[in-house]
């Protein structure tokens, strides 16, 4: 048995006075797309500010890579090799799209600016606009090549799919596939059952900071109900 | 009915108020350098800008440095102050309410002022002492409209350059790019694999550091004393409001435009002499709360 590239053990995270996590436990093995799904304010976000040190209250294990890694400050969390993609507001307007794509600290095994480019023509073309001058799709697009800079090994994404149209959420969803073909693990926060169904090879469902069930692709189609049920408000 | 004011007094004015606008400037951009990355309002500036004169100063005292080694090694000091500060007792406070800091950094100014008293009084047995104006930068320079003296017109050249590569590092350099990262979102800068801590620290004694500077420069036209820098600093106060916080190029065109507005608005009319500022800071909270080149909150 391989070890896992990520296992939280009883997490606890608060916000303030409130409780939010519960004693959670997952495990992510090298190299497999996993989802959290649940509806809004189950945890799911709380989970991966959690895992990446953004939050700070909580209690627990997280091991990355066979290293304890919940006192460490987010930078040097992000430099062993985890990337968190948040919700929103990941794009720095204050900088241009080039500072952008440049900020994170390159890595050995990280993207060269170059390879952004050449992937991304359209991060070239507008090198000098304000971030926040992308569309919504080309703004996602960018906040995930960006932290592939780092060379990352665990990507932490938050709903990449909101808000965005289909064609777009379709071009997320082939980018996706295509950084886990080449060997990158995916951490997949989604309420988009569709997308998460399409990329993710088990889904650990959330409901009120615990996970109830876990599911794996090969059961999804005969589960549909139960996850559709979990996901409805 | 004032006196009819003519052409080349108004002119000698402009420079004159261009001198205080360039104090007013420097000060004024740290403050904003400062509030943009710590968000919190550095009552301590106008002290730190007062050691900068007094450590001037003393190293004139102690190992006979002039003027131009000063100029280069007290804001260095006052920098690395500042830095031990921010480390620490201000980084303490960040997570706690902002009075706090305003608390603190008001008691840090209360200190140094009775520190460098004590020092001068003990010491060199004066409460306030002239600062020699550098040989080379004596007498005056006939700019043919006008005749200036040399070390005014050097001051406001330094302030406008020291301003113009700190406006340049932030604005177009990787590091600005960290640093104004850090400024719109910490934590998102800090994910990306950033030590935003570290980059605060650095920030802050670059912030002060202008503030030094400006102090080393103030010595030779206002000499050095313990509270040189609690007037001063008020006036840069009212300039942030009206400049707006946030805005580097604003913190700049502000200091020179309110310096020579007022000095202007004191030779048409003296007995606004000491208030304009201040006339002028109402307007702007009145007119445009958020000041000339800030943002209003939510834009930010």
């Amino acid at each position: 048995m391989t070890a896992a590239l990520l296992e939280v053990e009883d997490l606890h995270a608060y916000y303030g006075q409130s409780h939010v996590l519960h004693g959670l436990n997952l495990r992510i093995m090298p190299g497999e797309i996993v989802s959290l799904l649940g509806r809004n304010g189950a945890g799911k976000t709380t989970t991966l500010k959690s895992i990446m040190g953004v939050l700070r209250s909580r209690t627990g294990r997280v091991t990355f890579d066979g290293q304890d890694i919940l006192r460490l400050p987010s930078n040097r969390i992000a430099a062993r090799g985890l990337a968190w993609v948040p919700e929103e507001r990941a794009i720095l307007n204050s900088l241009s799209v080039r500072e952008n794509v440049e900020l994170p600290p390159a890595r050995p095994g990280g993207w060269s600016a170059e390879r952004v480019y050449d992937t991304f023509p359209v991060l070239r073309e507008r090198g000098q606009h304000p971030g926040g001058k992308l569309s919504g799709g080309e703004q996602q697009m960018l906040a995930i090549v960006r932290v592939l800079r780092s060379g990352p090994k665990l990507l932490l994404l938050d709903e990449p799919s909101e808000g965005l149209a289909p064609v777009i959420v379709q071009r997320i969803g082939d980018m996706i596939e295509r950084l886990s073909g080449e060997g990158l693990t995916v951490l997949l926060v989604e309420q988009n059952l569709k997308f998460a169904a399409r990329l993710a090879d088990r889904h650990y469902v959330f409901v009120d900071g615990q996970i109830v069930d876990e599911v794996r692709r090969e059961e999804v189609e005969a589960r549909r109900d139960d996850l559709v049920r979990y996901l409805s408000v | 009915m004032p006196a009819p004011v003519n052409a080349q007094f108004l002119l000698i004015q402009v420079f004159n108020g261009l001198v205080n606008g360039a104090f007013y400037a420097l000060l004024s951009l740290g403050l904003a350098v400062i509030f943009g990355m710590l968000r919190i309002v550095n009552f301590m500036h106008g002290a730190l800008y007062m050691l900068g004169a007094f450590v001037a100063f003393a190293l004139g005292q102690m190992f006979g440095l002039g003027f131009w080694p000063s100029l280069l090694l007290a804001p260095l000091m006052v920098a690395a102050v500042g830095m031990i500060l921010e480390r620490t007792l201000l980084s303490r406070l960040y997570s706690l309410e902002p009075s706090y800091n305003l608390l603190l950094t008001f008691g840090l100014t209360l200190l140094t002022q009775d520190l460098v008293k004590q020092v001068m009084l003990s010491k060199y047995a004066v409460s306030s002492a002239p600062y020699t104006t550098p040989s080379e930068l004596t007498g005056v320079v006939n700019l043919g409209f006008v005749v200036f003296p040399k070390y005014r017109l050097f001051v406001i050249g330094v302030a406008l350059l020291a301003c113009l590569i700190t406006w340049f590092i932030i604005e177009k350099t990787r590091v600005g790019a960290i640093i104004r990262a850090s400024t719109e979102n910490p934590v998102v800068t800090r994910s990306l694999g950033i030590d935003v801590s570290k980059w605060v620290t650095g920030v802050f004694g670059v912030g002060v550091g202008l503030a030094g500077l400006a102090g080393v420069l103030a010595a030779p036209i206002y000499s050095v004393e313990p509270y040189m820098g609690a007037e001063l600093i008020i006036t840069t106060f009212a300039v942030v409001v009206i400049g707006g916080m946030g805005s580097i190029l604003g913190s700049i065109v502000t200091g020179f435009a309110v310096g020579v507005l007022a000095a202007v608005g004191a030779a048409v009319y003296p007995p606004m002499a000491n208030t304009l500022v201040f006339v002028l800071m109402a307007v702007v909270l009145l007119v445009r709360p958020a000041g000339l080149f800030g943002l209003p909150d939510g834009a930010r």
